[in-house]
């Protein structure tokens, strides 16, 4: 298949960016997104041009680091799927593509369509995890967990932190990755020691980078690759009051 | 512990859900009041006579500006911060918003506004005396309320204005109620399609029922 494709361009984080358009031909359909960009990259190579900067590495779909914006969606329209497994055969042949990267003041450009996504590693250092004091491997079944959160946990915990809900929404917010970041811990009981001090200090870490409020558009669960609830979100804002109550 | 200028994002959240009910509640009485005009005068100038005359309905009047001013003012505050949080646009960017009018809050918010001055000034501020020629007399030399709104109603003009912002308030409304639980933290499977549906209803009932009395008079006098 034959696309055109425009894609956002730009030299370096202080530099100024455009769009520029590409042909893409004979691309097969069974290609995938990124492997259609890595062909397009080899021709611009051949040529001797820079070729596109983009962020992969598992391409198996739970990295979390493919991060294009493809025609008005994350990670394109399909849902609950990453840019690494989105399939050519997904678009019409002679479609003109738009691809930009992840806009948002916290996600700086570093080149092309790669932004710094550093912002989400400050927020999980200010508070994603729980301290606890290293020695003999306990037995995984000494502390009892009710079924029910132990899967509301693991839920959560498959967010791969790719950053999609801050893209999609409108107010670049980061209430999804937040909210689910503290809801595996918060849903456990060896989270659950730390859980008041560490909602307060990831939504302070957050507001202190630069994302935007939430205001319940729910575009974030729409779009997020992993399919992470809102429920999640909710969850945060109760514990959220019940830590600055008491 | 907030480090984003009027308190943390979840804090703002929860300020602007809280009003909001409050907001929520205060229409649903006004809507109620206002439908006395449906079935005769004279009960909603009993209505309109017992709102302006108890001293605790009085004080709360008050209560309700700051409710509005409040939740007003947090609503530009997040909006220009929310603003700032994405300088760059994007070139596409699909409608992906799960709550449709959620998009639109600022703007329908922003009409209410208006729409909320030209009606303190059509009404409140007529029975106030600050405006106008004051408030029509019944027979027996008492504040005719209902003539006031009924002359009012009887231009059409005036009649689709007020049809047309009622339906802008409703749209704000659809968002409004479940967003407001939401933002509380009560979302649960078992009940959030009930939330979801009740929050339909009520953006409904509230537009229809603001609706229906203005188009009410105004062919019933034509």
């Amino acid at each position: 298949m034959n696309l055109k494709l425009k894609i956002w361009r730009q030299a370096s984080p202080q530099a100024k960016g455009k769009f520029v358009d590409y042909e893409a031909n004979n691309i097969s359909e069974d290609a995938s997104f990124l492997e259609m960009i890595d062909i397009l990259n080899d021709e611009l190579i051949e040529k001797g041009d820079d070729p596109i900067a983009f962020d992969h590495d598992c391409r198996e779909g739970i990295c979390g680091m493919c991060s294009m914006f493809i025609n008005g969606h994350p990670h394109g329209s399909q849902k609950a799927t990453t840019t690494c497994q989105l399939h050519m055969r997904k678009f019409k042949d002679g479609e003109t593509i738009v691809v930009e990267p992840w806009r948002a003041k916290p996600f700086p450009v570093i080149k092309d369509l790669v932004v710094d996504r550093s912002a989400f590693d400050e927020i999980i250092q200010s508070g994603g995890y729980i301290s606890t004091t290293t020695g003999g491997v306990p037995d995984a079944n000494s502390i009892p967990i009710q079924k029910e959160h132990a899967d509301l946990a693991m839920d959560a915990a498959a967010c791969i932190g790719c950053g999609a809900c801050v893209a999609a929404c409108k107010n670049a917010s980061a209430m999804l990755f937040v909210s689910a970041k503290v809801s595996q811990f918060a849903l456990l009981p060896q989270g659950k020691v730390e859980a008041k001090d560490r909602v307060k200090s990831m939504v302070a870490k957050m507001d202190e980078l630069g994302f935007g409020n939430c205001t319940n558009t729910y575009a974030c669960e729409a779009e997020c690759p992993k399919e992470i609830s809102i429920t999640n979100i909710a969850r945060m804002n109760r514990h959220f009051i019940g830590a600055k109550l008491g | 512990m907030s480090s984003k200028p009027f308190y943390s994002s979840i804090t703002k959240k929860i300020i602007m859900s809280l009003m909001g009910f409050f907001l929520l509640t205060f229409l649903l009485v006004h809507v109620s009041l206002n439908s006395l005009l449906l079935f005769n005068k004279e009960w909603f100038n009993a209505g309109a006579h017992f709102m302006g005359s108890t001293w605790y309905i009085q004080a709360f009047q008050w209560v309700l500006f700051a409710g509005f001013a409040i939740h007003i003012f947090y609503a530009f505050v997040l909006q220009i911060q929310n603003w700032m949080a994405r300088p760059t646009g994007y070139k596409r960017r699909a409608a992906m918003e799960q709550s449709p009018f959620s998009r639109y809050m600022i703007y329908t918010g922003t009409i209410i506004l208006i729409f909320l001055i030209i009606h303190l000034g059509n009404f409140f501020f007529v029975k106030m005396g600050w405006i106008g020629n004051g408030v029509p007399l019944t027979a027996n030399g008492e504040e005719d309320m209902a003539q006031l709104v009924i002359n009012l109603f009887s231009h059409g003009g005036y009649v689709a204005f007020y049809v047309v912002m009622i339906f802008l308030m409703g749209f704000h409304l659809d968002h409004a109620l479940q967003s407001a639980f939401q933002s509380l933290g009560l979302n649960h499977p078992t009940y959030w399609g009930f939330i979801k549906g009740l929050s339909r209803v009520y953006a409904i009932v509230i537009t229809l029922g603001f609706i229906i009395i203005p188009l009410f008079i105004y062919f019933k006098n034509v």
